[in-house]
């Protein structure tokens, strides 16, 4: 074994031996020129920064940041609208915050075609939000389908978690 | 190496034996995040049976290359391999092809390995079809002692093409993405064996849908690192990224275009989720198709003319194609009412995708000429379908006791295999073309 200890050099093509009538018939190419070695990136984690105690504060409304779906629905049901005015009227009244509304799903299905509809979520709150007082410019509705689930349970219970519209402020995203 | 980093430790069943030679082997290669194992639970109906004989040169080194031909070959679920009984063949060794006869093989492959005088080795092999007493072909090639697992696919291609009457894929690679714990996502690149995996990239956050360059030094991938999904473009030699697509709202589902300058994407920035396509390097956006509802999983025809994609503009998530360039679209499922993830064979001549029956996702096939479809699994959570760059096995992700897994099937159903990771979820998988 002490041989395979020698460094790798690239190789290169070793002639004569397709001359050879008892050696074999071709002559290939080295096997290092195959493919590249990996270099290993590691992504870099997203700061976050200090918010309005508002925002936190367990007894606000606006520390209050889902809003939940039904099974293959996207409209925003009657129950989340009294949040999705609060957190509108926030908006409005601090024209310098953002807001991310990230959209998701329960894990059944396709990864691409349940990001595509936790997409159709997150437009959903976001319009009643730029309906309600935020500005277009000030909200911003992206996906993340079935990638964060809230509860990681294979259940209707754990999946009814998992439907839903989450909102981030600037500084949480 | 780290010494702290977990040792692949090859668990193939087959050949307990000689892996242990190639585990130790294993050690001077780069260390690996996870540990693969492969477990075959299928085999062609009929099996071609090859001898490899025990290759001349340093026991240990010939002895962990015929190990990776043999599991090779073995895996491939098309070779019943014939117990060479321990007998050194080199390929100048003339066979007595009455023997080999006696022991039921069809083929046998000779060969050796020695060092070459700069330290290098070098690795010949010939194959001979034992009943009609002739040469098959062989190759001669410089190897080094890291490369030795790739020589070994390389010579198991050499077989597999010559009997099989196709490439082998041994020698490429497959990407797929191992989630393990609550908050580390990585994106491994591993031999078509599962083993010699090497992080690409290691996330906090979710990393889905990579793609390979036709060239196989790029991959495409979907990163949510900025707490939102947007496109990458990846070299791996390097580790160099651009970011291709990053538009306000989701930018998701890059698939290349074959001749590597452009990718579809989908991206929700004028509403929706639309299939859009942009240059390599991000410039040149347009948009290719309209419709009220989803339209995503874009994926190119090996021509280029077509793009097959899921779309639910008419109710439900059907597979529609629409030209590269735009035009009109023509559905393509029409059975059920889920078929997703549409991916064309090598040949162009069918279509992998995944259909919802009776609350099941299985793999299904179809033939595009004729539109039949064949299920080709009975398990549940079946995702993410990708062809061997030969056409003859798709790779998939799928869930064996609530674990992501990988399982590669034959096209015909018959053949299959299970890749999983002890500690995690394996999921996103997506074969690597052809490398020259």
């Amino acid at each position: 074994m002490k041989q395979l200890l020698i460094p790798a050099i690239l190789a290169a093509l070793i002639a004569g031996c397709s001359s050879s009538p008892t050696g074999p018939e071709q002559t290939g190419a080295p096997v290092e020129t195959r493919g590249p070695g990996i270099a290993t990136v590691t992504a870099g984690p997203v700061e976050s920064h200090g918010l309005p105690a508002e925002l936190t504060d367990p007894k606000s409304i606006l520390s209050k940041r889902s809003v939940y779906f039904d099974y293959d629905k996207f409209e925003v049901k009657a129950e989340f609208k009294d949040l999705v005015t609060a957190h509108a009227k926030f908006l409005a009244s601090h024209p310098q915050f953002k807001m991310l509304i990230q959209g998701n799903t329960d894990e059944r299905g396709s990864r691409e075609y349940n990001l595509a509809l936790g997409q159709k979520r997150a437009d959903a709150v976001k319009k009643m939000v730029v309906l309600l007082g935020g500005r277009e410019d000030q909200v911003e509705s992206v996906s993340l389908g079935e990638e964060k689930p809230k509860n990681e349970g294979h259940d209707e219970a754990a999946f009814a978690q998992n439907r839903r519209g989450d909102m981030l402020y600037s500084g949480e995203f | 190496m780290d010494v702290s980093a977990p040792m692949l430790r090859p668990l193939l069943k087959l050949r307990s034996a000689s892996l242990i030679i190639c585990s130790s082997l294993l050690l001077l290669q780069a260390p690996a995040q996870a540990e693969l194992t492969i477990e075959i639970t299928g085999a062609g109906a009929s099996r071609i049976p090859v001898a490899i004989a025990d290759f001349g040169g340093e026991p240990g080194v010939s002895r962990a290359l015929t190990s990776v031909v043999r599991n090779d070959l073995e895996r491939s679920g098309l070779f019943k391999l014939i117990d060479p009984s321990g007998a050194v063949l080199t390929e100048t060794s003339s066979p007595v092809y009455g023997d080999w006869k006696n022991k039921g093989a069809d083929a046998l492959a000779a060969g050796s390995i020695g060092a070459s005088s700069d330290g290098r080795q070098e690795a010949r092999f010939r194959l001979y079809d034992v009943n009609k007493q002739g040469v098959l072909g062989g190759l001669a090639f410089v190897t080094s002692a890291p490369m030795l697992r790739a020589a070994g696919h390389r010579i198991a291609d050499v077989i597999y093409e010559k009997l099989i009457g196709e490439p082998g894929i041994f020698s490429t690679r497959i990407a797929y993405v191992v989630k393990s714990g609550a908050a580390r996502y990585e994106l491994h690149i591993a031999d078509a064996d599962g083993q010699n995996a090497q992080a690409a990239l290691i996330s906090k956050e979710p990393i889905i849908s990579p793609s390979w360059s036709p060239d196989g030094s790029r991959l495409a991938y979907v990163s949510f690192e900025h707490k939102k999904p947007m496109v990458y473009v990846h070299s791996l030699a390097s580790g160099k990224r651009v970011v291709v697509a990053n538009f306000k709202g989701s930018n998701s589902a890059p698939a290349w275009s074959p001749d590597g300058r452009k990718l579809a994407v989908v991206l929700s920035k004028e509403g929706g989720s639309q299939i859009f396509t942009v240059n390599a390097d991000g410039s040149g956006v347009q948009r290719l198709a309209s419709s009220s509802g989803i339209d995503t999983e874009p994926n190119y025809s090996p021509d280029g003319q077509f793009i097959y994609f899921t779309s639910d503009r008419g109710g439900s998530p059907q597979i529609y194609r629409i030209g590269a360039t735009g035009g009109d679209a023509q559905r393509v499922t029409f059975e059920g009412n889920y078929n997703v993830s549409p991916r064309l064979s090598p040949d162009a001549k069918s279509m992998a995708f995944i259909s919802r029956r009776d609350g099941a996702f299985r793999l299904a096939v179809m033939d595009l000429a004729s539109k039949q479809v064949q299920m080709l699994t009975d398990s549940h959570k079946d995702e993410s379908p990708t062809f061997a760059p030969n056409g003859r096995m798709i790779l998939i992700a799928t869930e064996m006791g609530g674990r992501g897994v990988l399982s590669a099937v034959s096209v015909d159903g018959r053949i299959k295999q299970r890749l999983s990771i002890h500690a995690g979820d394996v999921r996103e998988p997506a074969w690597g073309p052809f490398t020259k």
